[in-house]
């Protein structure tokens, strides 16, 4: 009944659905087979004596062809399970095929390495976070993008801003003298008022108001035209996570982040300026600081 | 001759003559009116008051389904905020602020981190290298004693969410993230000056918004320099965050003028989560399902 020699004949000139053709070399899909090639010797079919690896739910198990239960195919394979241990898997190998020719023995083995390596390899990536991927729903996406437009026009942002902002305004958040020109036309005419009435010299007001106009305006310009750099740039102060977490800056501890700071503070300084040496040459004015504005600032929401 | 609906005119060029007579009669018929109710209201004012005040519209916001968490004055609600993981920073504590990247960032991501580094005044911009976890990254960032991570997450190249996480002890928040302008991409923006800003956040209204605007506003230093008369904005509307910057000027104080400044973007919450980063085992306080959509007038912030 089982002849290895019409099988492989049949399987070799004529047809098997395990094979795989290719341009260099012919494989093999059949599961038990031990190498995946197509050939005489690695052919699970056209040898009564086969043994091979197989893995099962991160198993090991060491499958043996009984040629004599050829007729029963559910029964034909007896299988042991194999050691976790690696080297002990290979005495169990050894002992299993005593008598086994070598060839058999020696696929067998190296058929047991690439899968104990594959699952080991299996369990650290799962230990390890993996990004999920999440389907991205064409109709949900297009519906919250249409229905973000339509709350932003509903928000009227710029006027719910100023509406906040004047609101503070008239809290008294940015206390008395602020940087509000409250009321600049009143003030410019209480002064020509005050001139009409000669109780002031006009052309010293007006000097004085001129200047006072030249100074507002100056001042509002430089708040616009001056640029002040970040103290972020590209190449130089990017901290890298290597750099900042590991070696010993890091096993130092609570110090570090002392020195951070101060460091930090530096770079802020040298970016400012290298961003003013590009610049052209420019008054610079120093301001008072300002006192500490009124705490109710930080839970108005 | 009795009135008869232009539709039973056979003739094409009568019926169209006589449906643009009518139409002209009801438009004049309706400037009429409106002119009338206007002359009206201008002698008397009361008239338009009332008129505005039965004609509200209905909006969303107006017939939003009720919440049951809407936060009022609710004694109880400002108790448990007092001793809630951004309390520190309420009773002093400055921000340290960490922003980083996906792994592997593309050049736009980090385009928009580098402005986004620049709303916060105690954010910087660390290099994500490509072994460093997020879980690992939060256990040096506590001991380094940052209070904040914010991890802008990319697909396509394109920044699509963040995900923020408060130190030492939470919450984490993850937002999808849309509509992003950078600076240079808004029309006469303003330049950015290095005083702190200040903060607006609205229309938090629920305990979930409550925890939400705490969580943006535990990102800004507490005392604002009122001198650069720079403001952030978180606004939400309907769910949607909408992030703005602006310049402000008072005119005679009572008008406020803006000046853009940007960036603009728009974050809407997916999930918030008890306790640091950890998506397997962590205790998720709110997350967004498709099944909570069931109704458009529903708003969980």
């Amino acid at each position: 009944m089982q002849c290895d020699e019409v099988i492989w004949k049949t399987i070799a000139h004529n047809f098997c659905s395990y094979k795989i053709k290719t341009t260099t070399q012919n494989f093999c899909r059949n599961e038990y087979n031990v190498t995946g090639l197509c050939s005489k010797q690695s052919c699970p079919l056209a040898n009564s004596r086969y043994a091979t690896v197989r893995e099962h739910e991160g198993k090991l198990y060491l499958y043996m062809k009984t040629i004599e239960r050829a007729h029963t195919p559910a029964k034909m394979w007896e299988r042991v399970r194999l050691s976790q241990n690696y080297a002990k898997a290979l005495e169990q190998i050894d002992k299993e095929l005593i008598y086994w020719p070598e060839f058999t023995i020696h696929k067998c083995k190296q058929r047991m390495t690439k899968q104990t390596q594959y699952l080991i390899r299996m369990r650290k990536l799962q230990l390890k976070p993996r990004p999920q991927l999440i389907g991205i729903k064409k109709k949900v996406e297009r519906r919250e993008a249409r229905r973000e437009q339509k709350a932003e026009a509903a928000a009227r942002l710029d006027q719910s801003i100023e509406k906040e902002l004047l609101e503070r305004l008239k809290k008294g958040v940015y206390g008395t003298d602020a940087i509000v020109n409250e009321k600049q036309s009143a003030f410019i005419g209480a002064l020509d008022r005050l001139a009409d009435e000669g109780e002031v010299d006009v052309d010293e007001i007006e000097s004085e108001d001129e200047e006072l106009m030249d100074e507002d305006e100056d001042e509002e310009e430089q708040e616009y035209e001056r640029e002040y750099v970040s103290d972020f740039s590209e190449d130089e102060d990017v901290m890298d996570v290597e750099e900042g977490f590991s070696g010993a800056e890091f096993a130092s501890g609570d110090s570090s982040s002392d020195d951070d700071d101060d460091e930090a503070a530096a770079r802020r300084a040298q970016a400012l300026k290298k961003g003013k040496a590009n610049k052209r040459a420019r008054v610079e004015i120093e301001y008072e600081t300002e006192e500490a504005p009124p705490e109710t600032m930080q839970q108005e929401w | 001759m009795p009135a008869t609906d232009p539709a039973d005119i056979k003739n094409k060029q009568k019926r169209s003559e006589v449906v643009n007579r009518l139409k002209a009669e009801k438009a004049r018929a309706k400037l009429k009116r409106r002119q009338q109710i206007a002359k009206d209201e201008q002698e008397n004012p009361a008239l338009k008051e009332e008129r505005l005040k039965d004609n509200q519209p209905k909006t969303l916001e107006s017939m939003r389904e009720f919440d049951e968490t809407v936060v009022g004055e609710d004694e109880e609600v400002f108790a448990e905020e007092d001793t809630d993981e951004f309390a520190q920073y309420f009773n002093g504590q400055p921000p340290k602020i960490m922003v980083t990247t996906s792994k592997r960032p593309s050049a736009n991501v980090y385009e928009f981190a580098e402005e986004f580094v620049s709303i916060f005044p105690d954010a910087e911009l660390v290099k994500r290298g490509s072994q460093f976890e997020i879980k690992r990254i939060v256990e040096l960032a506590i001991k380094r004693n940052y209070t904040d991570i914010v991890v802008i997450n990319e697909d396509k190249k394109q920044p699509n969410a963040v995900t923020m996480i408060h130190l030492p002890h939470g919450p984490t928040a993850h937002f999808k993230l849309s509509s992003i302008r950078l600076s240079k991409q808004i029309r006469g923006h303003g330049t950015v000056g290095p005083q702190k800003p200040e903060l607006i956040l609205n229309n938090f209204s629920t305990r979930l918004g409550h925890t939400i605007g705490r969580f943006f506003a535990a990102l800004f230093p507490h005392v604002p320099e009122f001198k650069g008369r720079q403001v952030a904005t978180f606004h939400n509307q309907r769910d949607f965050i909408f992030f703005r910057r602006h310049r402000y000027i008072f005119k005679d104080g009572e008008r406020c003028d803006l000046q853009e400044l940007g960036p603009r973007f728009t974050l809407k919450l997916r999930w918030l989560q008890k306790g640091t980063f950890d998506t397997r085992f962590g205790d998720y306080e709110w997350m967004h399902k498709p099944e909570l959509d069931t109704s458009r007038r529903k708003f969980f912030l």
